[in-house]
């Protein structure tokens, strides 16, 4: 009961905070765009955490289906139609069937076998924006393009313009995924991806088909990173080969180790701190990644499930 | 008709023979015990039974059904489930999440997103069922993990147990317990077999556990059968006096 209460308290709260960000953020020194990133990164985070805190999986190489999403987006846009909705639908869709695919490949692999299969196709696709420079841009980047208002005929919303109206707009794709992974989790099949993380033998003689379930939930995890990365290609104008890389996927991993993986808003602390951080340090150092780096081993060493962990903790007692 | 079958099976890993052609037939109903020292093979046989490991000769029939190269999930809709020696549940989540997750997937609900109040109530009811079987209820909201070595052997049998088989493989089920909890446990296995006439393998190494117990016992030693038989068939083997029970009743 009491439980339940602290839960709908901690909810409250941390919708109030995204529903009013755009209102206060300036008067403690942030800007809207960087508000917007925050709920991106945190959606990556949140997807990836799906696989990694609930399903007990592994994966290094996320990276890749964000970066797909977000190419996806970007190459429809400039090249293919001029529409924001039509750039995310095939971002989107590229980022879902490339995961399908290499999960069937990898899916019989475990811990730190899948996590290095998982960066090695990651990387595949980076070299392939790296090198295919006259559609990708290659190191310079998809450029030359920038998202469109959304015209629903009787209204239009002008998210490229209007930074306030970007973030609500991806506010509502954030709370929809964020729905939906919750009532994934709370619900029977949700309780068979933990227990594949809680023990996988007895989970498989329980009489559930491991690899099958585990495919999915990558799948699952695979498809909001995708769609992160539509945003992210959105709120930048821009591709970057780098969101492809290993080292963005290992940033993910991070937010959600940060934040504590085994809450469900704690990749969300996570991708805050970590890109608050990065915004504020980079500004004085070019050498943020130490800092970063330093904050994160602190974290790791004094509450090894991360900084929701602590709080957590401390309700128990 | 019998249950469970098993023809001459055999594993070899690399030159050792863990188990060399043993054989057994379990009836519906029945409480089959297989004894035997420690590395006699008797875990590396259940592997076998229940597909964790494939044998490198022999046939298992499980229901008039050769299951020999079944995998493990396909024998557990079968109707076999099984304990592990090394207790094997899920320590991070709740006495009642363990057994409810062992319901749903019971109930072909592992991949629902949702269930009807009715489906829900059902098996809601069941676990409580489980729970109070095993006498649990107490300690319904604890986190298994937190619980006693006994309290979760008692958890991962009857997760098990709600899976509804038609035979339950049990790996040790006392080991490593006081006297206190081994009794509660050896109450518990000799409850199942009376109120729900379940036909159960357990594997011991303490005979005397298993004497007043079982009502067909298999002896192995390093691998091959010394014996197969009744309690007291067993008991005045010559082979096994000299083998086994003159250390063990000493
Ligand atoms: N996976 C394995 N690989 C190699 N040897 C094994 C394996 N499993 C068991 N063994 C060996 O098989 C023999 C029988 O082991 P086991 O079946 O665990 O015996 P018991 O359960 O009767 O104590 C032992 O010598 C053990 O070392
Ligand atoms: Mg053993």
């Amino acid at each position: 009961m009491d439980r339940q209460y602290q839960k709908y308290v901690g909810d409250f709260i941390i919708w109030s905070v995204l529903l009013t960000m755009p209102l206060w953020l300036h008067l403690v020194g942030g800007y809207t765009p960087l508000g917007t990133r925050v709920l991106i990164m945190a959606l990556a985070a949140m997807a990836l955490n799906f696989l990694l805190g609930y399903t007990g999986v592994l994966s290094f190489g996320h990276a890749a289906y964000f970066g797909l999403g977000a190419y996806g987006a970007g190459l429809t846009i400039k090249y293919l139609i001029p529409n924001t909705l039509a750039g995310m639908g095939v971002g989107l869709i590229v980022g879902i069937v490339a995961a399908a695919i290499i999960g069937l490949l990898i899916i019989r692999l475990r811990g730190i076998y899948f996590a290095m299969v998982t960066i090695a196709f990651g990387q595949v696709f980076y070299f392939i924006a790296y090198r295919w420079n006259n559609i990708t841009g290659g190191d310079d980047g998809l450029s030359g393009w920038s998202r469109q208002p959304i015209d629903l005929g009787f209204f239009k919303i002008d998210i490229l313009h209007d930074e306030k109206a970007f973030y609500y707009f991806v506010l509502f794709f954030f709370a929809i995924s964020v729905a939906i992974m919750a009532a994934i989790l709370r619900s029977p099949f949700g309780r068979t991806l933990l227990a594949i993380r809680e023990n996988e033998r007895r989970a498989r003689f329980l009489g559930i088909p491991i690899d099958r379930h585990v495919w999915m939930s990558w799948l699952i995890s695979c498809t909001f990173v995708s769609l992160a990365g539509t945003l992210y290609a959105l709120l930048n104008n821009f591709a970057d080969p780098h969101d492809l890389r290993w080292d963005q996927s290992g940033d993910f991993v991070m937010m959600a180790v940060l934040g504590g993986m085994r809450s469900f808003w704690g990749p969300l602390i996570g991708a805050a701190m970590f890109v608050v951080l990065q915004d504020y340090v980079s500004s004085m150092t070019s050498n943020w990644m130490s800092f970063i780096g330093l904050f994160f081993v602190l974290v790791v060493l004094f509450c090894p499930r991360g900084v929701l962990g602590i709080i957590r903790r401390r309700q128990v007692q | 008709m019998s249950l469970l079958r098993v023809e001459n099976i055999t594993k070899r890993f690399g030159s050792l023979v863990a188990v060399g052609g043993a054989s057994l037939t379990v009836e519906p109903g029945q409480l089959y015990a297989v004894i035997g020292p420690n590395g006699a093979g008797k875990t590396t046989f259940f592997n076998l039974i229940s597909g964790f490991l494939t044998p490198t000769s022999g046939r298992i029939i499980f229901n008039e059904e050769d299951v020999t190269n079944l995998l493990p999930a396909k024998r557990v809709w079968r109707g076999m489930a099984r304990t592990f020696q090394i207790t094997e549940v899920f320590p991070e989540l709740s006495v009642f999440e363990n057994l409810q997750i062992a319901v749903e997937t019971a109930s072909g609900f592992r991949l629902r997103m949702r269930l009807s109040p009715s489906e829900k109530q059902k098996v809601c009811a069941r676990t409580e069922e489980l729970l109070e079987i095993s006498g649990l209820s107490p300690k319904a909201r604890r986190l298994v993990g937190e619980l006693s070595h006994g309290d979760q052997r008692a958890i991962e049998i009857m997760m098990a147990l709600a899976l509804n088989p038609r035979l339950l493989l049990l790996d040790e089920p006392t080991a490593g317990m006081g006297d206190q909890e081994t009794h509660d446990i050896t109450q518990l296995i000799r409850r199942l077999h009376r109120d729900q006439k379940l036909a159960m393998v357990l594997i011991e190494h303490d005979m005397r556990v298993v004497l007043h117990l079982a009502e067909r016992i298999m002896v192995l030693a390093e691998g091959c059968m010394l014996a197969e038989g009744t309690p007291k068939e067993v008991t005045s083997n010559e082979a096994v006096q000299s083998a086994y029970l003159g250390t063990a009743a000493a």
